[in-house]
């Protein structure tokens, strides 16, 4: 291994000149590629994560067929068949929609997409005959009576269309993906933790890094370190069990989970993230603006407030993001203290469902290739993309504040 | 003229110092170290309320035996045991990428080097994905992707490695507690002095040799105050193993690699919200809960030594 010293030479430009070494050459590039595969990484969550969920988007795709076969049952399917015939020995009454409705593509269509074509030229086209010629027909002889009810909905439009409705109702004759409703569940319950974790987990920050003495900073910093220690699932189970009972004891509300517990509970998990980031930024404010304002005459409190914190605003926001980012993807906490329904209200003592939670809880119970299951994906390359957004934007915008702010450009 | 008001206006001035001043002061600190009080106690509640409850439990003969009775009974040995197999394999693959990442970052690249500025985003991104899409990308990439895709390769399409076990979970484990590694080691590398690299260097030793001899026997203790973070990290996240291998319940332990396992915080979750009797199993849970605690603040304690002991040799 080492290359024996020159020895009795004279040192020329020559021997002096860095030499070319397979085994150095090698190693930094065996180095170098794996740190690339980290960057990797990030490609594959985000391309496998969003491949799954691709039959929400494709038209003509085959895998879209088969699952049509695998929700329609047997018997189903021989009259879906029959029907198909019917149509096409009839190609002249049906004229041009006709070609949208090849057979192929029938399956593909039944599932969800095409919504404008069918919606809009169908009704048209035939009337009061359109349920006849739904895609779906075959497989909704039973589900027509509900149909007709909710007013001849195509079958196929449905995913996409009820994206925007305000019910989760996955499992059924007639699913219905109600985004929104996840939404604002999501969204109440991360408000709700935000409010007790942000104010406590930065007054906490504050009173570590400008009024601790050193001891009592070396203390307290690690105690509530060890807060992010603690498994989401034993905060979950905590919560659940203890908190949930204690909250319904004090408040004497109905559903003994809510959105008020599960957001109790993730406050316990954002607070660590919060608190750190935000007290590295506290420490990070330059000596010279506390020693000024305390030279002034402003008391320590004021300086506190009027001088550090402001100071540090972007990293306070930076930690703050990361917080959201943190109770907005949390998974066991949500699955264990929220109640996971997907109800409809502004209360904050009833049951809601978070996205997380209802791909931790409904993924298991998925077909692969299902539109459930796709819709699971869907739902998650949503919630990478957002924690994505949330991480660049406290990095890069905040950085660059925090840099321009302490160079005072 | 002007200045003088405005020295007179001042609130920082002595003259407006008054006792009313002094009184809002104390009440501001006051209010800082009551949000540090409460976090902490808070803390020490969760701890002092899952020992209380799950110490009549916990003893050895629970630790060591394995669930009976439709695991309303007995013990947690095959989740215990999983557990560990999940950390350990998870280890194998995430130390020694995590190291050679952290070495790239501290030794290789430039300082303004956009590929290394790429890296670091993205392992802090990683750090930040929620762990339920790992679950995802566990699912997505490993189960249906690469065990379908080594299935119909070698195993002529009969479903062996395309579905749910041990490797996949671990695997996916890894990609989460990837950062926790390479953020500690890169942390250690940091503190070895500039001196002995260039001394290194100035003896003639190539940089792979600096590196290998120098650097890396440098940054053990920074390798192994990442992995027991990891490990920490690892026995304690659930979600990511909600669909890449976690059972049930299973009578034997795992044989192989391709087997799915049971897991501690995966035990606490379906006991306390799947199972048949919640009430009647609730020291149960409690009991596995405290398990769990031990095990995750422990690992934590022992890396919080360790860094700091490196910190202090820094200084």
């Amino acid at each position: 291994m080492n290359s024996p010293l020159p020895k009795k030479e004279t040192f020329t430009k020559e021997s002096l000149k860095k030499q070319f070494r397979l085994s150095e050459f090698l190693a930094e590039k065996i180095i170098s590629s794996v740190a690339f595969l980290s960057i990797a990484i990030i490609f594959l969550i985000f391309i496998f994560v969003f491949k799954e969920s691709l039959p929400l988007f494709s038209f003509g795709d085959k895998a879209k067929a088969k699952t049509e076969i695998q929700t329609t049952t047997g018997a189903e399917v021989e009259t879906y068949g029959a029907e198909t015939s019917t149509e096409e020995s009839e190609p002249e009454t049906y004229g041009a929609p006709a070609e949208s409705l090849e057979p192929e593509s029938y399956g593909t269509t039944t599932e969800d997409l095409n919504p404008v074509v069918e919606e809009t030229t169908e009704p048209e086209t035939y009337g009061t005959v359109t349920e006849d010629l739904n895609p779906d027909s075959a497989s909704e002889e039973v589900v027509a009576i509900d149909d007709k009810v909710t007013g001849n909905k195509e079958g196929a439009d449905k995913t996409w269309s009820t994206f925007f409705s305000t019910e989760w109702v996955p499992v059924s004759d007639n699913p219905r993906f109600g985004l929104i409703a996840l939404l604002i569940g999501t969204l109440k319950v991360t408000i709700i933790a935000m409010l007790i974790a942000g104010p406590l987990a930065i007054l906490a920050a504050v009173y570590t890094s400008c009024f601790a003495s050193n001891r009592r900073k070396e203390i307290i910093k690690p105690i509530i370190e060890m807060l992010a220690a603690f498994p989401s699932v034993v905060i979950g189970f905590f919560a659940m069990m203890v908190l949930a009972t204690f909250f319904q004891d004090v408040f004497g509300y109905d559903s003994r989970l809510n959105a008020f517990i599960g957001g109790v509970a993730m406050a316990l998990a954002a607070i660590p993230i919060i608190y750190t980031i935000s007290e590295d930024a506290l420490s990070a404010v330059p000596k010279t603006y506390t020693e000024a304002s305390l030279a002034l005459g402003a008391s320590k409190a004021q300086t506190a407030f009027s001088v550090i914190l402001p100071a540090a605003t972007p990293g306070i926001f930076a930690a703050l993001l990361l917080g959201v980012g943190r109770v907005f993807g949390e998974t066991m906490i949500a699955l264990m203290a929220t109640g996971n329904a997907a109800l409809l209200s502004a209360n904050p003592f009833e049951s809601v469902r978070t996205f997380a939670a209802t791909i931790g809880s409904e993924m298991a119970e998925t077909v692969f290739g299902e539109t459930h299951y796709s819709v699971l994906f869907f739902i998650g390359s949503l919630l990478f993309i957002f924690s994505f957004i949330l991480n660049a934007v406290a990095e890069f915008y905040v950085k660059g504040k925090l840099i321009k702010k302490f160079q005072g450009k | 003229m002007e200045h003088t008001i405005d020295i007179v206006e001042n609130p920082f001035s002595k003259a407006n110092n008054t006792k009313g001043k002094a009184i809002k002061e104390t009440a501001v600190v006051g209010i800082t170290q009551i949000a540090v009080i409460l976090i902490i106690a808070i803390l020490f509640v969760i701890l002092g309320i899952i020992i209380y409850q799950g110490r009549d439990k916990f003893s050895w003969e629970f630790i060591s035996s394995f669930p009976t009775d439709g695991m309303t009974k007995g013990g947690i040995f095959p989740a215990l045991i999983g557990t560990f197999i999940l950390v350990i394999v998870m280890s194998i693959a995430a130390v020694p990428f995590g190291t050679i990442t952290a070495i790239y970052l501290t030794e290789y690249a430039h300082e303004k080097s956009k590929f290394a500025a790429a890296v670091r985003f993205s392992i802090r991104t990683l750090a930040v994905v929620p762990s339920i899409i790992f679950g995802l990308f566990g699912l997505g990439f490993f189960i249906q992707f690469v065990g379908t895709g080594m299935d119909s390769a070698f195993n002529g399409g009969e479903l062996h490695w395309g579905q749910p076990n041990i490797l996949w979970a671990s695997l996916t484990m890894a990609l989460l507690t990837l950062p926790v590694i390479i953020v500690s080691v890169e942390e250690a590398l940091k503190t070895i002095p500039r001196e002995l690299r260039e001394a290194s260097l100035a003896l003639g030793a190539t940089k792979w040799q600096t590196i290998k001899k120098v650097v890396f026997p440098g940054s053990i203790s920074g390798i192994m105050t990442g992995t027991i973070l990891a490990v920490s990290r690892g026995a304690g996240e659930v979600a990511p193993i909600l669909f890449t291998g976690a059972a049930y319940y299973l009578a034997t332990l795992p044989g192989s690699l391709s087997d799915q396992f049971m897991n501690l915080g995966y035990h606490v979750y379906i006991m306390s919200t799947q199972s048949s009797d919640v009430e009647k199993t609730m020291p149960i849970q409690f009991a596995t809960t405290l398990v769990l605690l031990i095990l995750t603040l422990s690992l934590n304690l022992v890396a919080v030594v360790i860094r700091s002991r490196i910190r202090r040799k820094a200084k």
